[in-house]
């Protein structure tokens, strides 16, 4: 994925800080409460959202059982629709490919569409390795990259700054790459968006080359369909010469009719609307009309293999909607840079160790970046059961086991870090398999109890640094119930 | 009517008094409770923790231990769950393992007749008024496992709402994880503990004098930050409330 993520410390190192922030605390807290509630209120106005969910989670699977044929039929279809198909097995073959093709046009520079998949290879990075600059025309993406700064969100990647921090940034920055903020700049919405307007106009007008992503695609007539609700992606689609669009594989949609629960689904679940503002559709070229030339770049990158795993494929059902992360308790207070990805909160947390493996210190950490509270799983407009995946992805953590990597089948080994715990597991699956063991732990944990102290050592602060422990019972439950026969000659507890 | 008490590890070692609160219970309401004296845990810290290989033999032994009862009957939403909703996916993936249908086979009977006590006491015994009386104001926190895998929705509340003397107010941000998790308790403790901040102050901000729920691994939690940050406000089971009684009342 993306260089800028590389090295990464884990979770809970990057979290640490996070939630002693308390400038981001704020600023996440109004932002994903203020989403949450619309999106309860956009969903509970359509009667068969139940039904709608169930037909796009069989939808995506139905499609992802047959991904070889209809990537087949999208090649074709885009072909024949004046299109040209790349394919691309991972981030570095996906960026040279673009890069080539820029290359082609002679031009040197690029207006961007908002896109995740250009995220997740880093493009943006290597493109300007060979002097090529890309401008993020989407609002929050420019806040993003005027602020050298790095996504929090999927949706709205400028999640983490207030308008404040986005009036500094406007200020600042603006004349660095092009047309300046305006004198006098204030923080309101309306002075912010028109100060942004005029700056990306002049890029959409000047620009011979588009980028962009794809929410879908659908295979039996090439068309790819790009969601957005600020026009800028139409600027960008429409606008240059050529356009190049780097697109996941598993965006894919057999047929058009499977559009019509998408693009319910999509715009209540991400931004709480009934229909989204900006829908770009584009089958191949036109002649006089639109770019005369259009690249398709499908990438894996990780994809295949994860497909091959029968619990974590439902990862790849996911249509970046990011209503898991703005339900997540967990995002709330991490923030999303924590997730050391582009792919942050709970869905990022299935994705990133899938796409990317568990090697890294970040990934490895990311199973348990939750505390399995279930409300991403509930949101969910494709029903991706994140929790199931997350355990799933714990195990093959500290039980290591076969997965696929670059489409081999490899053995895992348990991950370090783990044998502590490993040992106290067994302990307790040890003691858990006789009563009588257990027992005489609980007779000794109640009869010490005036020794125990208030707060723990060693790995046990963890706990006891932010909460007093239980106080321990004079007697545990089986011994009252054995003492008394089932209560029934009760004189109280054992003091 | 007679029932196993499936008590959970937890509530035996560290919280006796909601377990005596349940045999008050049932037994007040006719039905004859017992607690297999060799039950000890099933498995959940293991399955969530990602050692679904050590949880097996603890679902097993479950499994033998509860088998024979009519209904198994546990004051813990998280144990409920890891029962009903786990349990069978334990045997589908040994299953998908190729380890055969025995796991799956020995777990089905225990899935369907484990109630957690606030679904047992409304489905089952069809009753909302319990005869309890518990003279506070409180307020009552939904934990994760019991709201959104077993669904236990307003089954807690309308036990609550008839309890004599009782005034119940609503928790702000109530379907929101407190945070405990398990190990994520321990695995991420910073994340962890800002959730229980947040939940203590949104029960602080009620006025209420308890904060009530159906888990006590999740009042655990919520109890220890409570009296870290010294509110007023205590943790109390479900259970000792709808136990107590004008002639019997919870301390």
């Amino acid at each position: 994925m993306s260089g800028t993520f590389v090295g990464m410390p884990a979770f809970p190192v990057a979290a640490h800080d996070a939630v002693r922030n308390e400038t981001l605390r704020g600023n996440l807290r109004h932002a994903t409460h203020t989403i949450r509630a619309k999106r309860a209120k956009a969903v509970a106005e359509v009667s068969d959202w139940a039904e709608l969910r169930e037909a796009g989670k069989r939808i995506k699977d139905h499609t992802l059982f047959h991904l070889d044929r209809y990537l087949v039929q999208l090649e074709e279809a885009v072909t024949a629709a004046g299109g040209t198909v790349h394919w691309a097995a991972d981030a570095d073959e996906a960026n040279r490919i673009v890069v080539q093709l820029v290359k082609e046009t002679g031009e040197s520079e690029v207006v961007k569409v908002k896109s995740m998949a250009t995220q997740e290879i880093g493009l943006n990075e290597a493109l300007e390795e060979e002097g090529i600059r890309a401008y993020e025309t989407d609002l929050a993406e420019l806040i993003v990259q005027l602020g050298k700064d790095r996504p929090s969100h999927i949706l709205v990647p400028a999640i983490h700054r207030n308008r404040g921090e986005i009036r500094e940034i406007f200020t600042r920055e603006m004349s660095e790459w092009g047309r300046p903020a305006p004198e006098g700049l204030t923080d309101t919405p309306a002075e912010l968006a028109e100060a942004a307007r005029l700056h990306l106009r002049e890029k959409f007008l000047r620009a011979k080359v588009g980028v962009s992503g794809a929410n879908f695609m659908i295979a039996e007539t090439g068309t790819l369909v790009v969601v957005e609700s600020e026009g800028n992606g139409r600027m960008c689609l429409t606008l240059p010469e050529t356009l190049i669009s780097v697109v996941g594989i598993e965006k894919i949609l057999p047929t058009w009719r499977d559009l019509e629960v998408f693009l319910q689904t999509l715009p209540r679940s991400s931004t709480a609307e009934r229909m989204n503002p900006y829908t770009s559709m584009w089958t191949g070229t036109t002649d006089e009309d639109g770019p005369q030339n259009f690249h398709l770049v499908l990438l894996d990158n990780g994809r295949t293999d994860t497909l091959a795993d029968e619990v974590g494929r439902q990862a790849l059902r996911c249509i970046r909607c990011s209503a898991c992360l703005n339900v997540c308790p967990v995002y709330e207070r991490a923030g999303g840079h924590a997730y050391g990805s582009v792919y942050p909160g709970p869905i990022g947390a299935i994705l990133s160790p899938q796409l990317r493996g568990t090697a890294s210190e970040i990934d490895a950490s990311l199973p348990y970046a939750s505390s399995l509270c279930g409300a991403c799983y509930e949101v969910c407009p494709v029903a991706i059961d994140i929790p199931e995946v997350l355990v799933h992805l714990r195990e093959r953590i500290v039980e290591g086991g076969q997965v696929t990597r670059e489409g081999n089948k490899v053995i895992l080994k348990p991950a370090k870090g783990h044998a502590a715990e490993r040992a106290a597991m067994r302990a307790a699956r040890w003691a858990f398999g006789r009563p009588g063991a257990l027992r005489t732990g609980q007779r000794l944990a109640s009869r010490t109890r005036r020794f125990h102290p208030r707060t723990l050592p060693g790995p046990g602060r963890a706990w006891s640094e932010s909460r007093d422990l239980p106080t321990l019972p004079a007697e545990p439950f089986r011994d009252w119930w054995q003492r008394t026969q089932g209560g029934n000659t009760d004189k109280g507890a054992a003091k | 009517m007679r029932v196993a008490l499936f008590l959970t590890c937890v509530n035996d070692t560290l919280y006796p008094d909601t377990g005596r609160a349940v045999v008050k219970l049932l037994t007040r309401l006719g039905v004859e409770v017992d607690f297999p004296m060799a039950q000890t845990c099933c498995g959940q810290a293991h399955y969530n923790t990602g050692y679904r290989h050590e949880a097996e033999p603890l679902a097993r032994h479950f499994s033998d231990v509860f088998g024979e009862y009519e209904a198994i009957v546990t004051p813990s939403g998280s144990c409920g769950a890891m029962v009903r909703e786990l349990y069978p996916r334990m045997g589908e993936r040994a299953r998908a393992e190729g380890r055969g249908d025995s796991l799956a086979t020995t777990l089905a009977p225990v899935v369907p007749k484990t109630y957690e006590l606030t679904e047992f006491l409304v489905d089952v015994l069809g009753v909302t008024d319990v005869g309890a009386y518990y003279p506070h104001t409180v307020t009552y926190h939904p934990t994760c496992h019991g709201l959104r895998s077993l669904g236990l929705g307003d089954r807690p509340r309308k036990l609550l709402q008839s309890v004599k003397g009782l005034e119940l107010v609503e928790l702000p941000g109530a379907d929101e994880c407190c945070g405990f998790g398990g190990t994520f308790a321990l695995k991420n403790p910073d994340v962890s503990a800002a959730m229980g901040t947040d939940k203590v102050r949104n029960a602080e901000s009620t006025g209420a004098e308890v904060l009530c729920a159906a888990d006590n691994s999740c009042l655990m939690h919520i109890g220890g930050t409570m009296t870290r940050l010294g509110t007023g406000i205590r943790p109390v089971h479900i259970a000792e409330i709808l136990a107590s009684t004008e002639e019997e009342p919870a301390a």
